[in-house]
């Protein structure tokens, strides 16, 4: 099993000697990542919850994108996805991205549809 | 016609010669095992997601919810999980090192990392059984009105939650939790709360300085306080009181709350739970030196890469159940 590892993480910007040290190089970023996400989330400013984007304050943008900076790194680096075929990757990552993606539009829409329906139909439910 | 000749089969393109993704057969599999689990997580996830937006001004705000870190007293939002988090993240980087070691033949560290991978997720379950307990258990007490929504109490001096037992009064009233070997056939209570509906009743308007906390989330995203005068007014409409949580009931607010938390990160625990089950199996097997037999450590490349997915998971289920 000689394989070979790309050393390489944010776009060959970090390079790292051994694998061993990419490892310990991704676990630090994948902490200093979280640790921001929590702290955060306890701290709440108010510039990210006031503000919308899409409809979704900005925070919560920000949680969801550095989440999928983690599942990245996870996905590349601990599974070795990096150092697979590039169709292989592909099969792996599009298809349930693509499903999910539709999923979650196909949902949330309607998910907001109910809401106006309690909201504004003639219904009563907080009682 | 070279199609009738066998000799060879290895190397020709449809003799099976071929390997365009370039991956093993135990390991594609597992990929197919992981993006069909991927998806069935993501149908959980999503319908959490449904909910929440179909009761999105009366959703339960986490922080609200997981306030208790063990051994510990008092709020301490986020910490515990955040801690169970880097435990998970922890053991994939063993896990990920037990890997490395396996490519380079070396069997004492991949039994060495081996077993701290299965430490980390021992903890990890251990953790979240504790996550469990603490909100089965409750924290302050509720009470529940006529339409199934939930009435936390709030004490107006101090400006923090105000617990059943702060304020409600006890009252020389007997009551006898229905048993199922009394009266109707199979029919039973499931829990009796410490107060009854009157005691806290009773209680709140002796309490001059208690008012109440509906679901509603109003602008500066916290939930609605009651005045006084509002507060005895929906006191009319509570039926019953509640502790704690389960599939039914919920005093920390929308009962899907409490479902989808059980049901996800159940769903997920019992995947840490199988995964800690299949690395002990293959510690044993590194141990007896099967791989080394074999030549390769692949197996250890396999359960890695369903260990590492658990960690994938739970990123997101940290990032959907507790911090959005």
């Amino acid at each position: 099993m000689a394989h070979e590892h790309k050393l390489e993480i944010f776009r060959g910007l970090l390079k790292f000697k051994s694998n061993t040290q990419k490892i310990w190089g991704v676990l630090i970023f994948l902490s200093i990542v979280t640790a921001i996400e929590v702290g955060l989330g306890i701290a709440k400013p108010e510039v990210l919850t006031k503000n919308y984007f899409l409809g979704m304050k900005l925070l919560n943008w920000i949680f969801i994108i550095l989440t999928l900076v983690k599942a990245y790194y996870i996905a590349w680096d601990f599974m070795h996805l990096r150092d697979e075929k590039s169709s292989l990757r592909r099969a792996i990552v599009w298809t349930p991205i693509f499903l999910v993606a539709y999923l979650i539009f196909i949902l949330l829409f309607e998910a907001d549809y109910i809401y106006n329906v309690f909201k504004d139909g003639f219904l009563s439910w907080d009682f | 016609m070279d199609t009738t000749v066998t000799t060879g089969t290895e190397d020709s393109v449809w003799g099976g010669g071929n390997r365009p993704l370039g991956a093993s057969y135990g390991k594609l599999m597992m990929w197919f095992f992981i993006v069909s689990d991927a998806l069935t997580f993501s149908g959980f996830l999503v319908s959490y997601g449904f909910s929440r937006f179909k009761f999105i001004e009366t959703w339960p705000i986490a922080d609200e919810v997981f306030t208790h870190v063990p051994f510990f007293h008092g709020n301490y939002p986020m910490y515990y999980v955040a801690f169970m988090t880097f435990i998970l993240i922890m053991s994939s980087v063993t896990m990920v090192l037990a890997v490395d070691a396996g490519h380079r033949m070396m069997k004492n560290r991949v039994i060495l990392y081996m077993f701290l991978t299965i430490i980390g997720g021992a903890i990890f379950v251990g953790s979240q059984a504790w996550e469990w307990a603490t909100f089965i258990k409750g924290d302050y007490g509720a009470l529940e009105t006529k339409g199934g929504r939930i009435l936390q109490f709030v004490n107006a001096d101090t400006g923090k939650r105000a617990a059943l037992a702060d304020f409600a009064r006890t009252l020389p009233e007997e009551r006898v939790k229905h048993e199922k070997s009394e009266g109707i056939w199979y029919q039973e209570e499931g829990y009796k709360t410490s107060y009854s509906l009157n005691e806290v009743i009773q209680g709140f308007r002796a309490n001059p300085n208690i008012l109440i906390r509906t679901e509603t989330i109003n602008e500066e995203g916290e939930k609605t306080l009651l005045t006084r005068g509002e507060s005895l007014e929906k006191l009319n409409d509570a039926v019953m009181v509640v502790e704690g949580a389960n599939l039914i009931r919920n005093e920390y607010g929308s009962r899907l709350f409490a479902d989808f938390f059980f049901f996800i990160t159940g769903f997920h625990g019992f995947h840490v739970f199988s995964g800690v089950v299949i690395n002990v199996i293959i510690f044993f097997n590194i141990i007896l030196g099967t791989y080394e037999r074999r030549g390769h450590y692949e197996m250890v490349e396999k359960v890695g890469l369903y260990w590492h997915f658990v960690d994938l998971v739970w990123v997101f289920v940290f990032t959907f159940f507790y911090l959005v």
